[in-house]
Order: structure tokens, then sequence, then C-alpha cells
């Protein structure tokens, strides 16, 4: 590759052909301010549409001022990043920003974690020399996500996200120039769109303009009410990633510290989802025994590959866009369904409540659960299984309200016996994951043997789309994994034209599933801290003594005392659900 | 065929110098029956073609373009030449010659009088550049607002694929090229060649940052020419004529001839096609026939609406690309708007800063917002309520907004505002100051009054007042109540005797 020489701030420096002035800067350690581009390189996630204009840097020759985030590097160019002249347009761009924002930030819900107020006292901004009108829009506010047009600075990261990353096309800029946001279709409100509530618009979103719809004030409510009792599941990502909130670094497991903090808050039984995964990798598990079994048998209409179903994004998805498929996705619910099925079944029955003042809270790294545990399907009349999910972040803001510091607390262990788990539920938090759960056990019930080794690394990693191939006593079963539901589109599209060659596929809306999910603490473009968190969650799995599913001693005591047998009619009623088209959706403009 | 015959003189008054239009582009409008081929053909047409295609020499095409020094008519005065060039370097299996027929600046129409009157030569000319670039495909982008251009352009093609211009095997060339339409809705913006190739994929009209160029990267990813209406229809002559000829006509960097649509308080409005040199005087006086009702010349805005305001002072300069960029305006595609003393100048300038506020697609923050403050920094001065310190904001602003936006509109916009800051500084100066429009153009500034002298009771104003704020007994003088009044100058229109005036 050809190699380009230029100075950038009177340094020379070296950099491959092809290499923009703001990574050439950055690798001279030169800073500079960027707001609308977005880099998460390690999952080929880039937002660089040149539209801030915070970037501008001073090329000598130049009639104008060069975005950074968006120029290549040339030979022997002569770079300004910090002259007056940049200044002064960088101070007066920002400014013009802050005189179409409404300064609400003491009541935002950013307030704190917002791109644009830190940019704006990165820049010293004392006082806004352009006033005038603000530009204004309706609030809307779906099951997941609320969009607040008005915060909107048309970074468009969310459009990126949605459009070219996961393919969703719920969001683009519609109207013109001042009028100008990005809206679904038609300026229709997002519930009516083909928005999945992924939440990786809210994930990216600089500002408040895209946030989750807040529960904590309902959940607080329902723990302050001495008739009910109140318990809470933990999905495994939450864990790798709160303790960000609190100043800790990256990955750091937090998993004792999480469960003291919500004992403090006053949940009377602290549950881990973990025990529900490992409950889904029963059913999941048997299901794809069972379809494997009718394969190898010659049975011609079973619908191979299997594809997961834990992922209630995912399951927006194919609901929209592959509805013709919905017979291939397993009919296991998600661990978090499948955790409130058995919490207002079985355990409100060992406890003695009744269903009707049991509260069950589920803490997610996801938007989309608010959505799924609102689906009617889920819920025996009109009680709904889960009663609220809150986000990573949605518990960190409840645990700093109560004054409670995450880092002093000690360690405890979660309760019995819905807390009870095995590493390969813990695995669920990120990509590739559920499927090497659903590998440990399968090719033990399968080939009756016992692993030797229950690491599946070919089934790790960030990239992209990954295949593994896994031999289950001389059948050699192909798995496909895909993250991002752009790429989950090339696996369903392959399948859909009959040219899949995998029996089992993995898909994770959320760029490396469950830890890079819409309702984590933000990541503000660094992939590193997905990695880390990555990272935490196998580290998790290694240290649990039980790392498989069929091995927990709860989930064994559960199918003996209630369920029976995986795939019972019981497990059937309580553990599994069927999917709809979503096509035809009630259009509502205004 | 072109010949000194189609060259038109038009003397002006009083018989002194006479200005001299030379029509290269228009030169079969208003000649030629444009839906019907044969009159086409008996004008030469299609004759540029068949010579390029006979020649068999694309490369020595495109020289001959570059030696005629032809440069873009859009506005950005890019050497035509060079970007077939460009656009003929790259390899691909497919590429696109593109005409931008999104014709957006208001009161502008020399591309659509093309496209009504003499549509064959662009199709020739799309042909010509797609045999020289090595393209099969020519699209057309045209604002649907343009019902007739499109009406003709289809029957143009129609019958150019029916006589063998278009198609399979032109000429018997092996050369296969064919045309079609894609219309747009009006949006400014996409006259810029990013915007309207994504707004031709179906995409939003906004334009992205260059590099990549269309000639690398253009439709659907293919390198693509994007060259305007008027830019084509200059490329046959040039082809038939030679680069010499076409290079004798105009200036030392700017050459042939440029339509112009002038407007605004002149005697002869219209289109006029003058070569490049002509003084912004000659076009004005001896062309456009002096200014209307013997006023005295303001000011002149050429480039469309993010053009800048020139003076008196720029009367002798030739118009050619350069000269203009030079004197704080551009020479755009074309508008001409003059101006007399009856004209205010922050209000022109808010005008079309209306505009671009209007147009601008939003993408960028300087265009955004920007716009919008500039426009309401100006509203405020008409108003009256303006200051010296928001005269610095304006200025600064203005810099800002050319130095950082995304695209040609934004970074042109604040023109009007900078010309008319630096050539008309005293009334912006009066309106701050003295919170006056010298020109009684600012309805918030300026008063109505009646002359005690002049006025002879006759109450037509009274009787034409609609909001009653005039009184006065008839034969006795009569009285405007400046709090009622709403300054819709009934009572200055409906006075014969001169008593009602502008304070």
């Amino acid at each position: 590759m050809n190699t380009i020489n230029l100075t950038i701030d009177k340094k020379p420096v070296s950099v491959p052909a092809g290499t923009t002035v703001l990574e050439a800067a950055r690798s001279l350690g030169i800073q500079i301010p960027t707001l609308c581009y977005l880099g998460l390189h390690d999952l080929n996630i880039e937002n660089k549409p040149a539209g801030c204009r915070i970037c501008v840097v001073e090329v000598e020759g130049r009639r104008n001022l060069a975005p950074a985030c968006a120029t290549d590097c040339a030979e022997g160019m002569v770079v300004s990043t910090h002259n007056i002249r940049v200044l002064n347009a960088r101070r007066t761009v920002m400014e013009l920003i802050l005189s179409d924002h409404p300064f609400e930030c003491l009541t935002c819900a950013k307030n704190g974690t917002c791109d644009l107020q830190s940019m704006a006292q990165e820049l010293g901004i004392r006082e806004i020399h352009y006033q005038g009108e603000k530009s204004t829009y309706r609030k809307d506010t779906s099951p997941s996500i609320i969009r607040d047009v008005d915060k909107c600075i048309l970074c468009r990261r969310c459009e990126m996200m949605c459009n070219d990353f996961q393919t969703v096309g719920a969001l683009s800029g519609v109207n013109r120039g001042f009028q100008a946001v990005v809206a679904p279709a038609f300026e229709m409100n997002l519930e009516y769109s083909s928005c999945t509530y992924c939440g990786q618009c809210v994930a990216v979103c600089p500002t408040a303009a895209l946030t989750e719809v807040d529960h904590t004030g309902k959940v607080l409510r329902a723990l302050a009410d001495p008739g009910k009792t109140v318990i809470v599941q933990t999905a495994p990502a939450v864990r790798a990633a709160l303790g960000e909130a609190f100043g800790m670094e990256p990955g750091t497991l937090v998993t004792g510290k999480m469960v003291s903090a919500l004992r403090e808050l006053g949940f009377d039984h602290v549950f881990d989802t973990d025990f529900a995964a490992d409950l889904t990798i029963m059913e999941e598990g048997t299901e794809l025994l069972g379809r494997l079994t009718r394969f190898l048998e010659g049975d011609k209409q079973v619908r191979l590959p299997i594809l997961t179903s834990c992922c209630p994004a995912w399951v927006n998805f194919f609901e929209t866009y592959f509805a013709d498929m919905k017979d291939i996705p397993s009919t296991a619910r998600s661990p978090q369904q499948m955790f409130g099925s058995i919490a207002k079944t079985w355990f409100a029955e060992r406890i003695g409540v009744n269903r009707e003042d049991l509260v069950v809270v589920s803490i997610m790294p996801c938007l989309a659960k608010k959505y799924e545990c609102q689906r009617e399907e889920f819920s025996v009349d009109g009680n709904p299984d889960v009663d609220y999910a809150l986000t990573t972040r949605e518990l960190a803001n409840l645990i700093k309200q109560a004054n409670l510091d995450l880092k002093q607390l000690p360690d405890s262990d979660f309760d019995q016996p819905m807390g009870e788990s095995t590493g390969a539920a813990v695995i669920f938090g990120t990509t590739g994951g559920v499927i090497e759960a659903a590998v440990r056990t399968a090719y033990e019930i399968h080939t009756g043997k016992s692993l030797n080794r229950v690491d599946f690394k070919e089934l790790r990693g960030l990239e992209n789309i990954r295949s593994a191939t896994v031999d289950f006593n001389g059948f050699p079963l192909r798995i496909g994994i895909a993250h991002g539901l752009g790429n989950a589109r090339k696996l369903l599209e392959e399948i859909r034209e009959g040219k899949s060659e995998y029996h089992a596929i993995e898909i994770m809306a959320c760029p490396g599933g469950c830890i890079g999910g819409g309702g984590q603490p933000l990541h503000h473009g660094d992939s590193s801290i997905l990695k880390a968190r990555q990272k935490a969650i196998y580290t998790e799995d290694e240290l649990k003594v039980i790392r498989k599913s069929h091995e927990n001693p709860a989930i064994q005591e559960l199918y003996a005392s209630f369920l029976g047998q995986p795939l019972s009619e019981k497990a059937h009623h309580l553990l599994h659900t069927h999917y709809f088209e979503k096509k035809k959706r009630k259009v509502s403009i205004g | 065929m072109l010949n000194e015959e189609t060259v038109i003189r038009n003397r002006a008054e009083g018989g002194k110098t006479s200005a001299t239009q030379l029509r290269i582009a228009l030169r079969n409008c208003g000649v030629i029956d444009p839906e019907d081929i044969e009159d086409a053909i008996g004008q030469g047409a299609y004759a540029a073609l068949a010579k390029v295609l006979a020649d068999g020499d694309p490369e020595g095409t495109i020289r001959t373009i570059m030696d005629s020094g032809l440069r873009g008519r859009g506005g950005g005065g890019f050497p035509t030449g060079l970007k077939w060039q460009l656009s003929a370097r790259p390899q691909a299996d497919q590429k696109y010659v593109v005409c931008n027929a999104d014709e957006g600046d208001p009161g502008a129409f020399m591309d659509r009088s093309i496209l009504e009157g003499d549509p064959h030569t662009v199709l020739e000319a799309m042909a010509i550049c797609g045999y020289c670039i090595g393209a099969t495909k020519g699209l057309i982008y045209i604002r649907a607002e343009y019902p007739l251009a499109i009406e003709r352009l289809h029957i143009a093609i129609r019958q150019a694929r029916d006589y063998g211009f278009l198609g399979e095997d032109l000429f018997g060339s092996g050369f296969a090229f064919d045309i079609e339409m894609r219309y747009g809705a009006g949006a400014f913006v996409c006259g810029e060649e990013t915007a309207l190739i994504h707004s031709m994929e179906g995409l939003r009209g906004e334009p992205t940052l260059k590099p990549p160029f269309p000639s690398e990267s253009g439709y659907l990813g293919k390198p693509t020419n994007v060259n305007n209406v008027e830019t084509f229809a200059s490329v046959p002559p040039i082809i038939l004529k030679g680069a010499a000829w076409f290079a004798s006509i105009g200036t030392e960097k700017s050459k042939g001839t440029k339509v112009f649509a002038l407007a605004g308080k002149i005697n002869k409005v219209g289109l006029i096609e003058v070569p490049m040199g002509t003084t912004l005087r000659e076009v004005i006086y001896e062309i456009g026939g002096g200014l209307q009702h013997g006023k005295a010349f303001k000011a002149v805005q050429t480039g469309g609406p993010s053009g800048g305001c020139l003076t008196t002072a720029h009367l002798d300069t030739p118009i050619d690309y350069d000269n203009l960029i030079a004197a704080g305006s551009m020479m755009g595609s074309g508008g001409m708007i003059v101006m007399d003393e009856d004209d205010c100048m922050v209000s022109v300038a808010k005008f079309f800063l209306d505009f671009t506020v209007e147009e601008s697609c939003g993408k960028c923050t300087p265009c955004r917002i920007g716009n919008k403050r500039l426009y309401e920094l100006l509203e405020k001065i008409t108003r009256g309520q303006g200051t010296r310190e928001d005269l610095d904001h304006l200025y600064n602003l203005s810099l800002v907004i050319k130095d950082t936006s995304l695209c040609g509109l934004g970074q042109s916009s604040p023109n009007p505002v900078l010309s008319t800051l630096h050539n008309f500084r005293d009334e912006y100066l009066a309106h701050v100051d003295e919170h006056k429009c010298p020109a009684g153009v600012c309805r918030e500034l300026i008063r109505y009054e009646i002359v005690p002298e002049n006025c002879v009771g006759c109450t037509a104003c009274a009787r034409n007042c609609p909001v009653n704020a005039i009184s006065g007994e008839r034969k006795q003088i009569h009285f405007i109540d400046q709090a009622i009044c709403i300054k819709c100058g009934a009572c200055l229109e409906k006075c014969k005797f001169d008593a009602v005036i502008i304070n």
C-alpha cells in the first residue's frame, strides 16, 4: 500500500493511503473534536456524513475548511487543526447547534453523558451569540423508545445504525433545511414503522433525542407497595457493564455487588436470568436435537437450520421482514419470558403469593425487552409474566438515586432457587454464546458422551458473520453466527433462497450481542469497551463450577417437580411461543 | 447550420456602440420545430455525433472540448473537457452520462428554453460524451415542473431512436447509447451533482463530500459524467466548427458565450446570449435597454440566489467566471437581476437568504442553522432593531458559513449578505444607527405622511385606506394617524397630487 506523507500542526507524519486526516491526527496524539462521527471499526461500523462540521481543519491551499473525519490524507498536505480560523469556525458552528437546542440539561435524561454537553464544555462555550427560532417537533413515544427530536443535532448516527448496520430502515432524513428531522417514513410514529426496538439508535445518539422509555418510577412504586412481592432477574450482560456507570474499568464484573445493590433497593428476591437461560437451553437444545434426529432419519419436511429466538429485536425483525419463514426459528421463549412464566406459576405457588401480587422486574441490556414483556401472548388475563424491564442504565440511575456506592458494596449471592445457573447461561450475553451453550448440552445428550473441553473457541469472536463445524459423533453440525440484523439478513436470505448450509444459526440484533445492547452504558464509539465486556463474560463462565445447562441442579429439580420433560405439554404451554406476521401495520401520521 | 445568420444584432437606443448577442447554445431555439427531428437535422443536428463516430477518436474529441476552453455552464465553471477526461479514465463495466436539467434559480429558464426549443442538441451531445468516456447509458435529471420540456424530450428521444441516433449501433459504428429520464421534485440542492445523483438513486437529495467525485463513483457507484443542459448544447457546434473557433470567442479564461436571464428593473427582460467578456454595462444598457422609468441603477445581482450584488463600480467589468468571483459574486447559472434606487439592499439580501433557507437540505449545521440565523439577523435589521454588534455577527457568521458548509449551496449562500455589507454598508448603517430605510422599503422604518401644501382634500386617500387611519373633511387637509397606519401604501398609490410621501 502507498504511504502518504503530510504535516499536521507542523508535525510530519506518514500514513497508509486512504487514512483520513482525523485518523492521522490521532496517530500523532492530536485530538480533533468530533460530534457526528462514530467509528466502531472492529464491527465495520462507521458514520461520517461530514454534517456537523465540528471537526473542520485548515488544509493549506484549499479555499474552505475540510472536515477531518471524511477527508483523506494527500501527499504533501499541510494541515492545521487548531489555528485561529479553525477555532473560530468550530466555536461558531457549536454556537449554531446550541442556538437550536432546548436548554433542559438539568432535567435531561442524558445530563452528564451527553456528547453535545461535553463538546460545549470542551470548546469553552460560555455565550451563544446567535439566537433565534428553535425547531420544534412532536414527541413520539413507543413501547421501548422515545423520540424527542427537538434535541436532535442531525448527526445521523441513528440512521446509519438503523439502515446500514441493521438494515431495518425505520429512520431517515425527512423535510428540508431548518425543518429537517430524522423520522420514520411519512413521519409516522416509531411504533407503526418497521422499528425492531433494538435500541442501537439510542446507543449511538449523542444527545437525548433518542432515549429509552424510563420505567424506574413504576418499579419504585411497586417496591414501595407493601402488598406486592417484587422479584428481580438480571440478564448476563448487565453484570459485565454496570460497573462502567460507576467509573469502573470496562470489563469489570460486578455480579455480587449488583446483587447486593438490588437487595438494598428492596427487591424481595434477587434472581438471575441465567437460571432461565439454562432452561432455554434445555428446551431449545431439545428442539434442535428433535429436528436434527428427524433430519437424519430422512424426514424431508423438517425445517433446518433452526434459529435461536432469545433476542426480541431479532424476533421483531423476522416477523417484519421474513414472516414467510416464521416456522424456522425455535419456538422457545427468551430467557426473560421463561423466567417470568416460571416465576408467576411455579415460584408464586412455592411462596404462596397470588400472581397479581407478584411483580417481576427484569434488568436487561436491551430496549426490545421492554416491548417483549408487553406482548399479549406473554400475559395471563392481562397480567404480564414480566411486569417491567429496566435497562442497565436505568438500574445504574436507580442505584445512584438510592445513594448506594456500587464500588463499596459487598459481594453477595443470588437467591435460590431461581438464582442458580451455569457458565453456559452466562455466555448468553455475548455473540456466539447461546449456540455454544446449546452445543455443550446438545452434544452430550446426542452422543451420550461427556465433553472433555467445554470451550468452543471456534464460535467466539466479533466478526460480523462466523461459522464453525462441530463433530456430533461423526455428524458434522454446521453452525452459523451473526450479530447485527444486517448480517442476520444475509443468512436469512441464503435460507430463503435454499442456499444455506447451516443446521443451526444464532442471531443477536446488537453488535457484539447483548454486551453491546441498546440499554447498556454508552460506549461513545469505543469498541474496546465491547471487547472488554465480552472478555468479562467468558471469565465469569470459566469461574463457574457447573458449565453445562443440563447439569444445573435447580433446573433438574424444576423438571422433576413441575415441568416433567423438555418439550412436555406443560413446557410447551409455559416456555414456548408462536410468531406473527408484522407486515400489515396500522399507519398513523401526525 | 450555424452561420453568421444566427448572429443577431441588437442596436441600443440612440444607435451608439452595439453590444452583440451571439447565439450558440440557443442557436436553434425559435428556429426549428422542436417536435420535428427533420427540422433539427436540417439545422445540422446529429452531424457532430456522426463526425465524432466517423473519426473514431474519443481521446481526440475530448481534446477538442478541452482546447475549446468550454467550462461548466451550471455555475461551477469546471473545464468540461477535463471532466470528460476524468470520467473516461476509470475502467468500469458501466458508466453514465447525466444531464443536469434541475434548473432551480428563481427567474432562470435558459435550460428550459433549450430543452423546449432544441432538445436534440442535448441528446446529441450526451451521446458524444458517452462515446468519449465509454458510457452507453444517459440519464436526464429534470424537474417535474417542466412538463413541456419533458414532453418534448420524450418526443425527441423517440424520434432519435427511430432515426438510429440513439439505441444500438449508432451510424453503423457499433457504439450503443440510449437515454432515460429521471424526474426531480424541484429541490434547489439537487442541482448539486452529488445530491442529484442520490436523488436519481431514490435516496434523499443530499450532497455528499467530494472526493469521491462522480467521475470515479457516481450513479450507482459507477463513473458518471454530469453536465448542465447549456454545457451540452455548446458541444455540437464546437465539434462542427472546431475548438479554435469557440476559443476565439470570449476572454482569456472564459471561452464562448453565456446565456443570461435578465430580470428586475430593466426595460427588456428575458434570455440573452452574449460572448464572455461583454461588460455588465453593455448587457444592462444596450441589450437590456437600461432601467425602467429612467430610474438610477443601483445594483445588479448575478449568479442566482447565492450570487453577489455588484454596483456601478463594476459596470465596466467584462463578464467571465473569474472576474465575477473577484468582484464578490459568481457566474452561477446566469441569473441577472437589476435593481434601481428604490431597492433596499438589506431587504434584497434578506430576500435571497429566504430562498436559501428554504432550499437548504439541512444536512450540515452551518447551512441548516447558520442561514436561518443570518436571515433572522437581517430581519432584525430591517425592523430597525439591529445593532452595530449585529453587523459584526452578520459578517462573522457569513464567513464561517462559507468556510464550513458541505456543498456549494452553503458555501455561496452568504454572498448576497457579504456583497451588500461590503458595497452598501451605508444602507445597513442607516437601518441600524438611524433606524431608517433610505430606499423606503422596510415597512417598520417608514412613515406615510401627507404634505399639507399638496393636499387638496379630495378624500381619495381616506376612502381607500383599509384601516381608516386617515382623517380630514372634504377640501380640507388630511392627516394620517401613525398609530393606526399599517403602511400598505394604498394612499400613496391613490393620491393624484403627490401629497402622500414616504418619510
